[in-house]
């Protein structure tokens, strides 16, 4: 069983807000959902099946489902860190093509800029998590665990941090055209190089941005999508992988979309050469670089030259990607960008994109989520989507 | 050369699990995992082998020797500057640990390194690595 052309993305809603110190979680989870049912031409009773990870605030989907007044009959909180919500998409497909709910929401939303939050604090996950005691000592924070993948795919492969400033150029360039993103100036690979050292090999330009904010999606069965005054867009495949330590092998210049990714594509009967435009996790450029090859868009070891010289701007490269922003100029929000991948994706299949991003009759597009620690254990989750 | 500052070391959480890990570090050892069903180490060291589920384990002391397989050195955001880094040990294991005691700018994947200790807020004893020629 597949879940092709089983499920469509039918609602799709980027909160605005970037900084929301009067709001609560809560309010901002609600308000990205009552947003992307109004974009799908739903109502709140439509939903029947509820989505939600580890930023949904008290219980969950408990909390939530009760603060949302939702009847449901099916729910998901699947946790695995920003791609939490990649995996929902994919998970929302599943119950559907099982006939466990007809119209699914997930929702994401977090106050983190508000709240303090920042790259370089050591992440504490609780004293029960088995490894805390193994490396919380040690200061491992955001910055400094993608900073080590860095260095070593440098050391392994010859990438350059001019090769991963490209990244953030890209990402510049498409940002100047949201008025929503939080970083809209054009920067070149100088001003990458010349920003701050953060924890090397990256400099304070290679990371994203932090800030408030939410998103929410809304898949349904394809009856009801083409019920819809909306263009149709179809989950072809998906694919999700958890990634640690390996009892202490290393190998952490290999993400888990090497697998999640190959399964994606399978499912959705596509290659890698196929894809139009992809959403590629951005919580720092070294991320991009992993998932870019371990998708098969390039051999491994060969993502900084694939990705420098503008190869990711939209109109001019070949790959475009995160014409939003992303994570590294737009938005974050709860310090986790799953769900703007799917947005954005989704925004290009439909041809809603901003014009002087928007890929010329973009009907085939992917969406690449990482959550938690790339330099210890993370989650990876691809979906495939087409326009029909 | 930038200076080794000494920053303040959160305490480990200890649990029934792993508290012999600790009490071990106390005496200056650092234990890892040995499967004694699949022959392999693993670390960081538990009760059931990572590698082939079995339950016949041992935690044995390594030598405290590897080579540095990458690292990092925080910058910014800190209040002083320190190095975090994955050390594979001879042993073909490879941990989280801070390099300390030597000139963290010079640092180079592959460079030899040899174990330390370091006391963390309340007193308990976290391995750390240094420079081998330091």
């Amino acid at each position: 069983m597949s879940i092709k052309r089983k499920a469509c993305v039918v609602g799709a809603f980027e909160h605005p807000a970037r900084k929301a110190p009067d709001k609560s979680v809560a309010q901002l989870h609600a308000e990205s959902a009552r947003g992307a049912l109004l974009d799908a031409g739903l109502t709140k009773d439509d939903i029947d099946g509820y989505f939600c990870a580890g930023d949904a605030p008290g219980l969950g989907p408990l909390s939530m489902v009760d603060y949302m007044g939702l009847k449901v009959r099916h729910i998901d909180s699947t946790d695995t860190g920003g791609s939490s919500y990649v995996v929902h998409v994919a998970h929302a497909a599943e119950a559907i093509a099982l006939g466990k709910c007809d119209v699914a929401l997930v929702t994401l939303a977090g106050r983190p800029r508000s709240e303090g939050s920042s790259g370089t604090q050591a992440r504490n996950y609780g004293a029960a998590a088995p490894d805390v005691a193994f490396e919380f000592s040690y200061g491992m924070a955001t910055a400094n665990g993608y900073a080590m993948v860095a260095m070593r795919h440098m050391y392994e492969f010859g990438t350059t941090s001019e090769q991963l400033a490209w990244i953030k150029v890209a990402a510049s360039h498409h940002a100047q055209h949201n008025e929503h993103a939080m970083l809209r100036d054009v920067v070149t690979v100088e001003d990458v190089l010349a920003s701050p050292m953060i924890s090397d090999p990256l400099h304070r330009l290679d990371c994203c941005v932090v800030s408030d904010g939410g998103g929410a999606v809304i898949v349904a069965r394809p009856e009801i999508a083409k019920s819809l005054n909306r263009p149709v867009v179809n989950i072809l495949g998906a694919g999700e992988s958890p990634k640690g330590q390996n009892g202490g092998k290393l190998d952490i210049t290999t993400s888990g979309a090497a697998w999640s990714g190959p399964a994606a594509f399978s499912e959705a009967g596509v290659k890698p050469s196929d894809i139009q435009y992809a959403s590629i996790y951005d919580s720092f450029t070294i991320t991009v670089l992993m998932q870019i090859e371990d998708l098969g868009f390039c051999k491994k070891g060969e993502g900084g030259k694939f990705v420098a010289d503008g190869n990711l701007i939209s109109g001019t490269g070949k790959l475009p990607f995160n014409t939003d922003g992303g994570g590294l100029c737009n938005n974050h929000p709860a310090n986790r960008g799953g769900m703007t991948k799917v947005i954005e994706a989704v925004r290009q299949l439909r041809g809603e994109a901003h014009p002087k991003v928007q890929v010329k009759d973009c009907h085939l597009a992917l969406a690449q989520g990482t959550g938690g620690q790339l330099g210890s254990r993370h989650g990876s989750a691809t979906v495939i989507m087409e326009r029909e | 050369m930038s200076e080794t500052v000494e920053r303040t070391i959160p305490a480990p959480a200890i649990n029934p699990e792993n508290e012999r890990y600790f009490e071990a570090a106390r005496q200056g050892v650092l234990l890892i995992g040995k499967c004694n069903a699949c022959g392999e180490y693993h670390f960081y060291p538990r009760t059931l082998c990572p590698h082939c589920f079995s339950d016949n384990t041992e935690w044995v002391p390594a030598k405290g020797s590897g080579v540095i397989y990458t690292y990092s050195t925080m910058r910014r955001g800190v209040p002083a500057p320190y190095t975090i880094a994955y050390v594979t040990l001879d042993e073909g294991v490879s941990m989280m640990t801070n390099i300390v005691d030597c000139d963290t700018d010079a640092l180079k994947i592959g460079d030899k390194v040899s174990l330390v200790f370091k006391p963390a807020e309340d007193g308990t004893s976290v391995p750390m690595f240094t420079l081998e020629s330091a």
